[in-house]
């Protein structure tokens, strides 16, 4: 056997060895427990559940590492559902190659964006993401070939290639919470490498880290870029099974923002961390909005939620949960 | 003797023994999402009024007549909170875990085509209240039925009064950029070429705009004799009150769905002479085939919720009562037995003429009933609507020109 | 041509109080680091508390200005002992949180009370005509106070001595600490005043358009435009980016479909950003 083999086969025995592994394991197991028993209720609130992780754990690639606030993050996952819902209605194009092809372009698009905006520190790239947003919201709107304010709506024969809408939706499902597991191990991937190191000093401190060596703009460019793939696959693959796309539920700002709540609440930086805030706050929000007494306050009631963890857990839920039971920090990162 | 008292208590028991069976109260289900928050809050909540009047007086009656069975109804609701996203979660929800049998679309055309989606793919019949849009209608479905007139209907009434008065006016159409409006505007903008009106100006505003300022002085600047447009509420209601502010002095404005409401009447003498296409006024004077007449309805209604029944009101408890009449005509709740009797409707309510296009390639769009004209005039010294059009309906000479 | 000219003047009045709105943030923003995400729910408890006091207590419109400030002040004062003084010096994603948090809050009770229901302060002013225009009389005055205020928070902040030590802790809070500064009460101050700054401008646009509970969220996101144009913690630049928001709207107007205005202002404000990191008008910091 070769040197190199040998290598391979312990780097897998390590992976394997990393409990953490396991958990994105179990988690991903838990997404697909609807398909044992057919719960179709279940699978639509983890569908939600599924894509809010998605956005968090990518916008945590430059929220907790780089530590530069996304507001408009939601522009990658609305372009994303156009651009995948463009190509499947007006050109035909199968599902797969649609929503690979809107991943790509958008963090093509996404990467000259930000060699513009990623010049910008702080507040300033904050507020400028929300530009980007609001504009494209605003273009796409005038964008007749689009179907501009109205938005497309998709005819039912577009399912029967994946074999009618009913077995369309689990397809979608299936492949929503793969893109979550990519997500997941994105975030890992990149914190254990030179580049999330990089990202790290980043976020510490940047100008010592460029003094250091860390080529800066091109890492920020190709964390920015990176953030916006699985999301705009994601967005491709969420509009395609809502049957239609309209601007303002595409360009949502108050998706983004969530997404922010999120990652914060979890834990920014951490890997489970958003996906934990997701979980939560999903099902925190589906309880209150379900919940007879409480529907007409949901909004009071999470916020004041929200203020507590603030307030009370700064740092998120999983730096409470290391503080408090360190050995776990190798275990849940 | 005391056979005759055992068969007698034999029978006694026999029949409070069935009585139970007898008198066991079946549902029906009925299945919605309202938007209990967001920007759609208010006509949402007045359409949802409309439909638990109607609740209530069923079940008070003794439920839903099918065959030889009766079925209270009953609801259950979410709240969607204005926004697409959550709609489809939300209507699969009541399906599969509420078991609805029956769907009420939510309010707007957005988040009604959004619910489509999942009623179609769970075949359930969905009937329609708040969702005027046609293109909903024209992707072929089955189980969709639109009680209220669609939007490509809705200001054919205000070019005709228009046409009517000054064939030779100078129209500004000036709309909120989101389906509903625009799709009302395309249809109408060729009514009004066909009727040889002069289009000056043609311009949709992103639906969020605040200020109306410089949109005011292109339609002065454009010297437009009448403004059709609008979109929804706080858009309509600004517009209306910077015209007047900006005094642009028109011959006659007519906007969409804002001056529908009372709260409209705040705007004080910016809201005299504003016009509105309306799916149904108090004053209107249908005959209906069955249930209330409109006095009666509007009566009832103030009554039990202490507010004035508006449009969406009277259109949630039709969209019950039309439900209900299917449901009564085909004596059965089975779906395609329902569905069928809804295909057959031709009658008249309190709110107007309701009979469903059958053709698949555009199931379920509302072909009888006609939108009315009413218009924000001095009564007495109050503000109030009338109705102005048509004048089989009027309650009020058209005010014209407005200045 | 007097159509152009009529919207730029309309363009220049609205903007104005687009800037006075600004200065509540970019102020707290400059001072302390910090997000204000209650910014938008601030305005519209000042469009309310114009409605509430027109129209229960019967109170003169304009004359509301003085105790809607305070108002706007002591609520900032609560808001910021509540939700932002643990805040100082953390990463500033936990003050966004936290003032998001609020907004939530406030928003929710204010549907929960008063739904999305329209409301309208009809304000009888004479306007000034020109040509086939006219100016309204709100809008004009809205317009004259803001600049009274502008000025009024000018010389507060230069030529008082609070006003002095604000401008001390926002450019070095640990220099000023040991000057013997009280940081502390001078941040509570700097934030209930921008605080009371967003208060009025509610104030202010409730005389000139009718509103909702959700009115806030538009009158937000222009300001952080503003506030990118005019540069951070810069009340000056504020206002004459508010102006240059207001007359960028009313030219877009004029010359192309309305439809493509908001392209146009997003567009130009991140290539402002891009071009001009510190500000179009950051001609001097402070």
């Amino acid at each position: 056997m070769s040197a190199s083999g040998t290598d391979r086969a312990a780097d897998a025995r390590t992976i394997l060895r990393r409990p953490f592994f396991w958990l994105i394991g179990v988690v991903i197991a838990a997404f697909l427990w609807p398909a044992l028993n057919g719960d179709v209720e279940l699978r639509e609130s983890l569908l939600l559940a599924a894509v809010y992780i998605t956005l968090a754990s990518n916008l945590n690639i430059m929220l907790g590492y780089c530590g530069y606030i996304n507001f408009g993050s939601i522009v990658f996952f609305g372009l994303g559902g156009y651009i995948c819902v463009y190509l499947m209605s007006a050109h035909g194009w199968p599902l797969p190659a649609a929503a690979l092809a809107s991943g790509i372009a958008v963090s093509c698009l996404a990467l000259v964006f930000g060699l513009g905006i990623l010049r910008l520190r702080g507040a300033f790239f904050a507020l400028s993401t929300i530009g980007v947003n609001e504009a494209v919201q605003a273009f796409v709107s005038n964008f007749e070939p689009w179907g501009g304010s109205a938005g497309i709506y998709l005819s039912t024969e577009l399912f029967q290639p994946l074999g009618g809408p009913a077995r369309a939706l689990w397809i979608i499902y299936f492949l929503l919470v793969a893109v979550m597991g990519l997500s997941l191990y994105l975030s890992y991937a990149i914190k254990s490498s030179k580049f999330g190191l990089g990202l790290l000093a980043i976020g510490q401190n940047e100008d010592a880290a460029a003094v250091l060596g860390v080529p800066t703009p091109l890492f920020k460019a190709i964390a920015y870029s990176a953030s916006a793939f699985l999301p705009a696959v994601a967005g491709g693959l969420y509009f395609f099974k809502s049957a239609f796309i309209q601007p303002s539920d595409a360009f949502d700002l108050t998706l983004s923002t969530e997404a922010i709540v999120i990652v914060m609440l979890g834990g920014q930086g951490t890997i489970a961390g958003p996906a934990l805030g997701a979980y939560l706050y999903e099902e925190l929000r589906g309880w209150l909005l379900t919940s007879e007494t409480f529907a007409n306050f949901q909004l009071v009631l999470a916020g004041a939620l929200l203020l507590i963890i603030v307030l009370f857990a700064p740092g998120g839920l999983m730096r409470w949960i290391h503080a408090r039971w360190p050995r776990l920090r190798n275990v849940l990162e | 003797m005391l056979r005759g008292k055992l068969a007698a208590a034999a029978v006694a028991l026999g029949v409070l023994a069935a009585a139970p069976a007898l008198a066991a109260d079946d549902e029906i289900t009925i299945g919605m999402t309202l938007s209990q928050t967001g920007p759609l809050n208010v006509d949402s909540v007045a359409q949802m009024r409309g439909a638990e009047m109607w609740r209530d007086e069923v079940n008070a009656a003794g439920g839903i007549k099918a065959g030889d069975k009766r079925y209270k109804v009953r609801f259950v609701s979410y709240d969607d909170q204005s926004q697409g996203g959550r709609v489809q979660q939300l209507y699969t929800r009541l399906i599969v875990q509420d078991k609805a049998q029956f769907l009420f679309s939510p309010y707007s055309s957005g988040l009604t085509g959004t619910a489509a989606v999942i009623s179609e793919q769970y075949g359930k019949i969905m009937v329609i209240t708040g969702g005027a849009e046609p293109k909903t209608y024209e992707l072929g479905n089955k189980d969709l039925f639109q009680v209220i007139t669609s939007a490509d209907h809705y200001l054919s009434g205000a070019v005709d009064a228009l046409h009517a008065k000054n064939p030779k006016a100078a129209v500004a159409f000036v709309y909120s950029d989101d389906p509903f409006s625009k799709a009302v505007v395309s249809a109408a903008r060729e009514q009004a070429a066909e009727a040889g009106l002069k289009i000056v100006l043609d311009e949709a505003y992103p639906p969020n705009t605040t200020d109306f300022s410089a949109i005011v002085n292109k339609i002065i600047g454009a010297q437009a004799d009448a403004l059709l447009g609008g979109g929804h509420y706080p858009d309509g209601a600004t517009l209306a009150r910077q015209l007047y502010d900006q005094k642009a002095n028109l011959k006659w404005a007519t906007i969409l769905v804002a001056p529908g409401n009372e709260e409209f009447a705040t705007l004080g003498p910016a809201a005299l002479g504003i016009s509105v296409p309306s799916q149904w006024e108090s004053q209107a004077v249908y005959k209906p085939d069955f249930g209330p007449t409109g006095a009666e309805f509007a009566k009832a209604f103030k009554a039990k919720f202490n507010l004035e029944a508006d449009y969406h009101s009277a259109s949630g408890y039709t969209g019950g009562a039309i439900l209900q009449h299917a449901i009564e005509q085909a004596g059965s709740i089975e779906p395609e037995k329902v569905a069928a009797a809804l295909n057959g409707t031709d009658v008249t309510t309190f709110f107007g003429r309701v009979k469903f296009a059958t053709e698949a390639k555009r199931h379920g769009l509302q072909l009888a009933h006609e939108m009315v004209l009413a218009q924000w005039q001095n009564k007495d010294g109050k503000l109030a609507r009338e109705i102005v059009w048509p004048k089989s309906a009027q309650t009020a000479e058209l005010l014209y020109p407005l200045h | 041509m007097a159509g152009i000219l009529a919207s730029i003047v309309d363009g220049l009045l609205v903007g104005a109080v687009y800037g006075l709105a600004a200065m509540g943030i970019t102020l707290i923003w400059g001072v302390m680091n910090v997000v204000n995400l209650t910014h938008g729910a601030l305005i519209v408890a000042g469009m309310f508390a114009l409605y509430i006091a027109t129209s229960a207590l019967g109170v003169p419109p304009y004359l509301a200005l003085p105790p809607i400030f305070v108002a706007g002040f002591l609520f900032g004062l609560l808001l910021y002992w509540i939700a932002v003084h643990r805040m100082i010096g953390r990463p500033p994603l936990m003050s966004l949180l936290s003032t998001f948090s609020v907004n939530l809050v406030l928003i929710g009770l204010g549907t929960a009370v008063w739904g999305t229901r329209l409301f309208n302060v009809a304000v009888t002013l004479p306007g000034v005509s020109w040509n086939r225009y006219t100016f309204p009389g709100t809008h004009i005055l809205a317009a004259g106070l803001t600049a009274l205020l502008a000025g009024l928070l000018y010389l507060f902040l230069y030529r008082t001595r609070i006003g002095k030590a604000i401008r001390a802790v926002a450019d070095n809070r640990e220099a000023a600490e040991l000057v013997g500064i009280p940081t502390t009460r001078v941040l509570s101050l700097a934030f209930a005043l921008g605080s009371a700054l967003a208060g009025v401008s509610g104030m202010l646009i409730g005389t000139m358009f009718p509103f909702t509970v959700l009115s806030g969220d538009a009158y937000q996101l222009k300001s952080f435009v503003v506030t990118a144009l005019g540069g951070l913690g810069n009340p000056t630049g504020a206002l004459l980016g508010g102006i240059a928001l207001g007359l960028i709207e009313g030219l877009a107007t004029p010359f192309m479909p309305v439809s493509w205005t908001l392209v146009i202002e997003f567009g130009l404000f991140v290539a402002a950003l891009i071009l001009f990191p510190r500000g179009i008008f950051a001609l001097r910091r402070w």
